[in-house]
């Protein structure tokens, strides 16, 4: 913050020391458990069971790593489920946020404000659980359907507007300029709103594929076929279960009994979370954007 | 009658000519209506005796028995008391940590240092909760956690952390403290960085010490922005975090007095007991009831500070 060093007198100076001492003790809090998770995923079953989990094993294996990726797991599946909800999921939802933010933000569009508000109103009041389930299962029947875990995510009230406020930059002369030329509607917005809305879409669509990626909750209430379990979900099982046998789809290759039921319930959750942390430091830049815009436009 | 025809007709022009905006709107408007709009008549399933085959409107109606029901067994006065407190405590102890991490941050000028550590800050609130979750099981549970290791290998007898409610107070706090420190830390670092720089060189010729300026400047910059997040928070007061909640403490009953919230528990009528209509009567009173919460504090701020109000 300061440029100048004119004065530092004792106070400041024990107050950047507290700060650089806070701050990296609160850092060092906020990794512990990724690294405590990864160093117990690499622990020999018997160390745990003798010990329990520790930060520094004394000796490394890579046990529930081997037996996860080269046999036929329902991890391969989830990570396919995964994949796909996050997929479909982010282009169908930015497609139509972006549609509704471009109508939602022009003038010349009556009932503007008459759709802002039905859009508005669902965040103040919900009909809750319980009615969700019953139409979801009963009317709509997408009981152990990917599309349950799609649907009700697909888009969100918040990022419209977030939509409709980055569409709001765009210049209107952009619009007539191309209604003289005469390019309809969609046209307007295909060729030149879509173009120079890049970098909201892409904050967007990043929320929007992170949601996807940890999703779980939608699965837990609609999906029964394991098989079509989200990583996320998977993982929950994985560490909620003792008996991990019906989740690992061992065959005749492994014997349930030597499963390292401990360690790869933490290889689960590394290969699970991995996706992200290697993303995390390329993407981090769009994310903290989206918070600061997120926070100060509602 | 005839201005509402005439109006009509308005309408149907408008929207055949300006049928291509309506049909790009038409997605995003199907999906409210249907994902929430269509829901909200559900809530009348509180009102019956629900019978799976009968379906909601079918079912026998009995006015107000399911709330009188949870009133009397208690169950509705501690899932509101434990919401109430939870949320509370999150965002009043979460608020303030918040603050005092972004002016701390702001008080660093190592580059490196600063951007290191605000991403590590940062980096809990993208993964999911069920992977809070499995570091939980990590650290706490009796085999094989972290803490027992500790305890053990120093001689001490293991501890049973999962059968112990009086505890998991503390815990739950300190993971959704862990977990959101680095967004709010992040918005309040944005405002500090947005003040006018000239004026703390202004405070500095002036001779301010750095606790000065932090203590006169910073703090009531960032106090509307504190007032507001609070205020706004309260509406959603009733609103429990289910994630954190079920992701920690599952279907560990024993734990339940002191770490259910009204979300577990509606979610627990559905899936444990069937129990729709019970489920459904708490949901729609934490739906109403958050309603009302957001439109008095929504008339609050605006009698507070006009410009903030949502509507």
């Amino acid at each position: 913050m300061e440029k100048n060093t004119i004065k530092q007198d004792s106070g400041s100076i024990l107050i950047k020391g507290i700060s650089y001492f806070c701050v990296a003790i609160f850092a060092l809090f906020c990794l512990f458990p990724f690294a405590l998770m990864i160093s117990s995923s690499f622990m020999n079953e018997q160390e745990i069971v003798r010990e329990g989990y520790k930060l520094l094993p004394n000796e490394i294996s890579f046990k529930a790593y081997d037996l996860l990726l080269n046999n036929s797991t329902q991890l391969v599946n989830a990570y396919q489920v995964t994949i796909f909800i996050t997929v479909v999921g982010t282009v169908l939802g930015l497609f139509m946020m972006s549609m509704a933010g471009f109508v939602l933000n022009r003038k010349d569009f009556k009932y503007r404000n008459f759709f802002s508000f039905l859009i508005y109103f669902t965040t103040l009041f919900s009909g809750g659980l319980i009615p969700t389930y019953i139409l979801m299962v009963k009317h709509l029947h997408l009981k152990d359907s990917l599309f349950a875990m799609i649907l009700p995510a697909v888009v969100g009230a918040w990022s419209i507007f977030l939509m409709r406020n980055f569409m709001k930059a765009i210049p209107d002369s952009l619009y007539e300029s191309a209604t003289i030329d005469g390019a309809g509607d969609f046209r307007i917005y295909w060729r030149i709103f879509i173009p120079l809305a890049v970098p909201s879409l892409a904050t967007i669509g990043l929320f929007s594929a992170l949601g996807f990626w940890n999703e779980w909750y939608n699965g837990m209430l609609y999906i029964d076929t394991p098989a079509k379990y989200p990583l996320q979900y998977f993982l929950q099982r994985m560490v909620s279960q003792t008996n991990l046998g019906a989740l690992i789809n061992s065959g005749a290759v492994i014997n349930t009994a030597d499963l390292p039921t401990q360690s790869i319930k933490m290889a689960t959750a590394v290969l699970a979370t991995g996706p992200i942390i290697l993303l995390y430091p390329f993407v981090q830049r769009y994310f903290v954007t989206g918070l600061t815009i997120g926070a100060v436009k509602g | 009658m005839a201005r509402l025809m005439h109006k009509g007709g308005n309408i149907v022009r408008e929207i055949i000519k300006n049928r291509v905006l309506f049909l790009m709107l038409l997605p995003v408007i199907l999906y409210f209506v249907i994902f929430h709009y269509a829901v909200m008549p559900g809530a009348y399933v509180a009102f019956v005796d629900y019978n799976l085959n009968k379906g909601i409107f079918g079912s026998h109606f009995i006015g107000l028995k399911n709330f009188e029901f949870l009133v009397q067994n208690g169950d509705l006065w501690n899932i509101t008391k434990n919401t109430l407190l939870y949320n509370l405590v999150f965002l009043a102890l979460g608020n303030i940590i918040q603050i005092v991490f972004a002016i701390m941050l702001s008080e660093i000028s190592g580059k490196w240092f600063k951007k290191v550590s605000q991403s590590v800050i940062l980096l809990p609130n993208f993964i999911s909760m069920v992977i809070v979750g499995v570091f939980a099981y990590n650290i706490f549970n009796f085999n094989s956690g972290f803490i027992n290791t500790l305890l053990v290998s120093t001689g001490l007898d293991r501890y049973e952390f999962y059968s112990d409610p009086g505890i998991w107070k503390y815990i739950i706090v300190a993971f959704k403290i862990w977990a959101s420190t680095g967004y709010g830390m992040i918005v309040y670092l944005a405002t500090i960085t947005g003040i006018n720089h000239d004026l703390y060189e202004a405070a500095y010729m002036d001779g301010a010490t750095t606790w000065q300026r932090i203590r006169y400047m910073t703090l009531p910059i960032l106090k509307p922005t504190f007032i507001l997040l609070l205020l706004f928070g309260m509406g959603g007061i009733l609103k429990g975090s289910f994630d954190l909640f079920y992701n920690l403490i599952g279907t560990n009953s024993v734990l339940y007095p002191q770490t259910d919230i009204i979300d577990t528990y509606v979610f627990r009528s559905l899936v444990g007991q069937f129990n729709f209509s019970m489920g459904a009567a708490v949901g729609f009173y934490q739906s109403l009831f958050g309603l009302i919460l957001v439109l008095v504090v929504n008339f609050i701020v605006r009698k507070v500070e006009p410009d903030s109000a949502l509507f």
